[in-house]
């Protein structure tokens, strides 16, 4: 598929890996000569110099054969102005603009029509909802919903004292008495997809599937103690931290956010009445005992120094905060912070990625693609939902007995909104909701693809 | 340095360079010339031996690329390529000295067309079309011709791009179209259908197959090996015409054709190297004419032979229909300069190229409007895009780089006690890829009178007017060899 991205940023160079990857034709805009030169030292592709919004530089980037726009630079006005010029030049144009300013946002959504929005993606959006997703569920380090929330892939961290450390992956059902199974582990940084033998271990972080009624049941049989969060602290005044305290308003927790700019202050009192804003600076320790950091039930670090951030979130499980999430905007950094007590990572980038990601498979959405795709542990595993057409090959029969390659499991079976966990002995039929997991070296775009020979 | 990675490389270009000797051993197989069958076969059994070798040393590389490894990796390629090609000559003893059949395949691979040959209608069809064929794959490059139809994966994927840079001509080169696979076949793709057109051209007008492949891979490659001691000069004046048309086509930066191809005609005609390139060439051809005027019966002979030298020169193929030495002074100044600016960027040519002559001019003009205006600001526009004062500053360097070693190779060749006409029109010739100079090498001499010493040198410049200087002369710097 062509391909335009506009922006070489953080989402704009991690989505060109992924989509050039894929096997789509890419063509990336960005103003700076340099940025481009480095990315295209990487990844197959072209690039342009110019400002994505100019009629000029769209039609030098062939807007008129491009099949997607994908508008992400670091200015919204930008990003809007590029999709309806190239959505001018190109009815048939698909186009998915990033938009950050809260300002802009109901606009967006309203005059999609106008602008030939197909898709907005709000990064601190994003994060801010998968944050109080997290808040509401806690005792995991991330949820992913499939099959329409009735299955879902959790992780979380293995403790010394935790039930299942040291246990063989055999022995793991029995061990919790729950129906699970363990797709993939991320040890020392690096995602492994595990056979019956493997041994977990302290500091492994494991990925589950389970069905969702089974959800309450694994983190009591896993001896995880969950209150229900009322207090939330959030250090760093940003937008994600705007979304959020919106959220988990609604939700009827209790938030307080510590902003050291008087001004945003100002801004963040006006906006969110019934949040307690506080000013002062979040990096100092005394500072967040003196606003009692060990009676909250969670912090979010949302600063916007990935530093600054991890620096918080050790004092805080150091106070024995029972809940900690802490935001990165370079995942990359995330291999040396397994052996870190941080919590949950949250990773902007990788949310919005995922979101267009999933956009751009379901644009392919010809007999036998994906439903939609989740990238799990930094993008190294990647979780597809497929729905069993009359074409998929191995229906009605037993698991066990089918050839799939190395590196790709089946995890669940939806079957008329009724999810089951893939054993030996599980079968899918035609309409059912399946979910694979693989690693991310070899991307699956068609259901077949999974199998061997 | 990553050298297994490079070395990973070129086992696929060998197998290229083995399969394209195949069709040449089957003009040797007509004419049952069994020392130039058996000349072939030695040189297959020894490239298969070597890929072998590359292949075993170079299994296991790691991934690792960049614009170092793509500047070695072409300046190297080339050097094997030349090496491994000019053995048909040397095993069939056609040209009996190895350096002389270096010289020529050399001259081959980078599209010169310096001849050391004295009399080449001796030479076997075989190894004739071997050499013509060089050009032919010279012309676009040989590595771009790997990146088409082997697909060169890793995990930096984005490499490609340093060896495309490295071997395609020109101070800015870039893909047409997103994947480097898909931009290497259309070059191909387009340089094959022209080079077709033009063969079947040259048949109409009574060539035989043989000689229209021949000349056909000359005028695409815009090489100049020809299959006759007097080159082009007494075949009828519609070949010479054919020939003068297709050596200003492929002179031409083949982005234009694929802009026509795809429909943005407009774009294309819009290219100001393309205006260059045309108003060099309407002028020299119109005082030239004047010029020789009164050497010729009719004016369509001087017009005729006029364009040919002009087109000859300036797309830095090398043929020619009439002895040019014997021109006047202002008619063969003209021709000399034209050497030295050569044919566009991205084309088939050599030669210093258009596109840096015309950026050369703009920020020439821009110095002086500099002094008369100290606080203005002006930035120079290429095709209506600035262009970045990095790739003026690289220019500066280009032109410094290929001034010395005009200079260098001029001193050292001295040696030989040639006249000064013959060795500068010998550096220049072999350094801009076009051929026959003036004087002792002038179109109907050869470069056989030179010393092995010389002939080293001048093969230097080939290589490196070839691949723009920089992949042969990181060669030479301790840096790439060094672990550092």
């Amino acid at each position: 598929m062509k391909i335009i991205i506009a922006g070489g940023g953080k989402v704009g160079t991690e989505l060109t890996k992924k989509l050039s990857r894929e096997g789509h034709e890419i063509t990336l805009i960005d103003l700076d000569a340099e940025v481009l030169e480095n990315i295209m030292e990487h990844y197959d592709i072209i690039s342009i110099q110019g400002n994505a919004a100019s009629l000029d530089t769209l039609e030098e980037a062939n807007v008129q054969e491009a099949e997607l726009l994908i508008a992400a630079t670091d200015r919204d006005e930008e990003n809007m102005l590029a999709c309806l010029t190239g959505h001018a030049v190109n009815p048939n144009l698909h186009t998915i603009a990033r938009i950050r300013d809260p300002e802009y946002k109901s606009q967006a959504i309203r005059l999609r029509d106008i602008f030939g929005l197909n898709l907005v993606i709000n990064p601190e959006k994003d994060a801010a909802v998968e944050i109080s997703r997290l808040l509401r569920f806690p005792g995991f380090l991330n949820i992913e919903t499939f099959a329409k929330g009735s299955a879902e892939i959790v992780s979380f961290k293995i403790t010394a004292d935790s039930p299942i450390n040291n246990v063989e992956l055999k022995d793991f059902p029995q061990k919790i008495q729950t129906q699970v199974l363990v797709c993939a582990v991320k040890r020392d940084g690096k995602c492994i997809m595990p056979d019956g033998l493997f041994k977990l271990k302290e500091n492994d972080v494991i990925y589950v599937t389970a069905s969702s009624e089974n959800l309450s049941a694994l983190l009591k049989n896993l001896g995880i103690i969950t209150k229900k969060t009322k207090y939330v602290l959030i250090a760093g005044g940003s937008r994600i931290s705007y979304y959020l305290a919106l959220e988990l308003e609604q939700s009827g927790i209790q938030v307080s956010i510590i902003e050291q700019d008087p001004e945003k202050c100002e801004a963040l009192a006006s906006d969110l009445p019934e949040v307690t804003i506080i000013e002062g600076d979040a990096s100092s320790q005394d500072f967040l005992d003196r606003e009692g950091i060990e009676k909250y039930d969670a912090l979010v670090s949302l600063t916007g120094l990935d530093e600054l951030n991890i620096v918080m979130s050790l004092y805080a499980k150091a106070r024995n905060v029972p809940m900690v999430i802490t935001k990165l905007s370079h995942a990359e950094n995330n291999r040396i912070l397994d052996s870190l007590q941080v919590g949950s990572v949250i990773s902007p980038k990788e949310l919005s990625c995922n979101g267009i990601l999933r956009y751009v498979r379901a644009m392919q959405n010809k007999e036998g693609a994906a439903l939609s795709v989740h990238l799990i542990g930094e993008g190294q595993i990647e979780a597809i939902e497929f729905e069993i057409s009359e074409n998929d090959r191995y229906i009605d029969t037993t698991l066990k007995d089918i050839p799939t390659k190395k590196n790709v499991l089946i995890v669940s079976i939806t079957s008329r909104g009724k999810s089951e966990i893939a054993t030996g002995n599980s079968k899918y039929h035609t309409g059912d909701i399946v979910v694979v997991v693989t690693n991310a070296d070899n991307p699956i775009r068609d259901f077949n693809e999974i199998f061997e020979g | 340095m990553n050298f297994t990675k490079i070395i990973q490389v070129f086992v696929p270009l060998l197998g290229i360079e083995l399969i394209f000797m195949i069709p040449a051993m089957i003009w040797a197989m007509i004419d049952h010339d069994v020392h130039v069958q058996i000349a072939f076969i030695k040189t297959m059994i020894v490239i298969a031996v070597v890929g072998i070798l590359f292949w075993l040393v170079s299994r296991d590389a790691e991934d690792g690329f960049y614009a170092r490894e793509g500047l070695v990796t072409t300046g190297m390629a080339w050097i094997i390529m030349s090496i491994l090609g000019c053995l048909p000559f040397y095993f069939s003893h056609e040209i009996p000295s190895f350096i002389d059949a270096l010289f020529e395949t050399v001259s081959g691979f980078t599209t010169t067309g310096s001849s050391i040959l004295v009399n080449v209608e001796e030479m076997s069809r075989g190894l004739l079309y071997w050499r013509s064929f060089t050009h032919w794959l010279g012309g676009m490059g040989v590595l771009v011709f790997l990146l088409a139809i082997v697909p060169l994966s890793g995990k930096n994927e984005g490499f490609t791009l340093h060896i495309l840079r490295a071997e395609s001509p020109g101070p800015s080169v870039g893909k047409l179209v997103p994947r480097m696979r898909q931009t290497a076949i259309i070059l191909y793709v387009l340089y094959f259908v022209l080079t077709v057109i033009d063969i079947i051209l040259l048949m109409v007008g009574g060539m035989s197959l043989f000689e229209a492949l021949c000349t056909g891979f000359g005028t695409a490659g815009t090489g100049g090996f020809g299959v006759k001691s007097d080159s082009l000069a007494s075949y009828s004046p519609f070949i010479q015409n054919v020939t003068t048309v297709f050596m200003f086509l492929f002179g031409v930066n083949f982005s234009c054709y694929y802009l026509i191809f795809i429909n943005r005609i407009k774009d294309a005609l819009k290219d100001e190297e393309l205006h260059a390139y045309l108003g060099i060439i309407f002028v020299s051809i119109l005082v030239i004419t004047l010029n020789i005027r009164p050497l010729y019966q009719t004016t369509e002979e001087s017009l005729r032979h006029a364009a040919f030298q002009v087109g000859t020169v300036m797309s830095t193929t090398g043929y020619a229909t009439t002895d040019f030495d014997l021109w006047p002074g202002l008619s063969k100044g003209i021709l000399m300069i034209l050497m030295l600016g050569g044919a566009c960027a991205g084309s088939t040519g050599g030669g210093f190229k258009i596109a840096r002559v015309v950026l050369l001019l703009k920020s020439l003009r821009r110095n002086i409007h500099e002094n008369l205006h100290p606080s203005e600001i002006k930035k120079i526009r290429m095709n209506g895009h600035i262009v970045d004062e990095k790739v003026l500053a690289n220019l500066n360097g280009y032109l410094a780089a290929y001034v010395g070693i005009m200079v260098i190779s001029f001193l050292l060749i001295s040696i030989d006690g040639f006249s000064i006409e013959t060795n500068v029109s010998a550096v220049i010739a072999t350094l801009n890829n076009i051929g026959p100079g003036f004087a002792e090498v002038g179109a109907t001499c050869n470069y056989s009178m030179y010393s092995a010493f010389s002939k080293c040198v001048l093969i230097f410049n080939m290589l490196a007017g070839r691949l723009e200087l920089f992949p042969m002369i990181i060669l030479f710097a301790r840096t790439t060899w060094t672990r550092k």
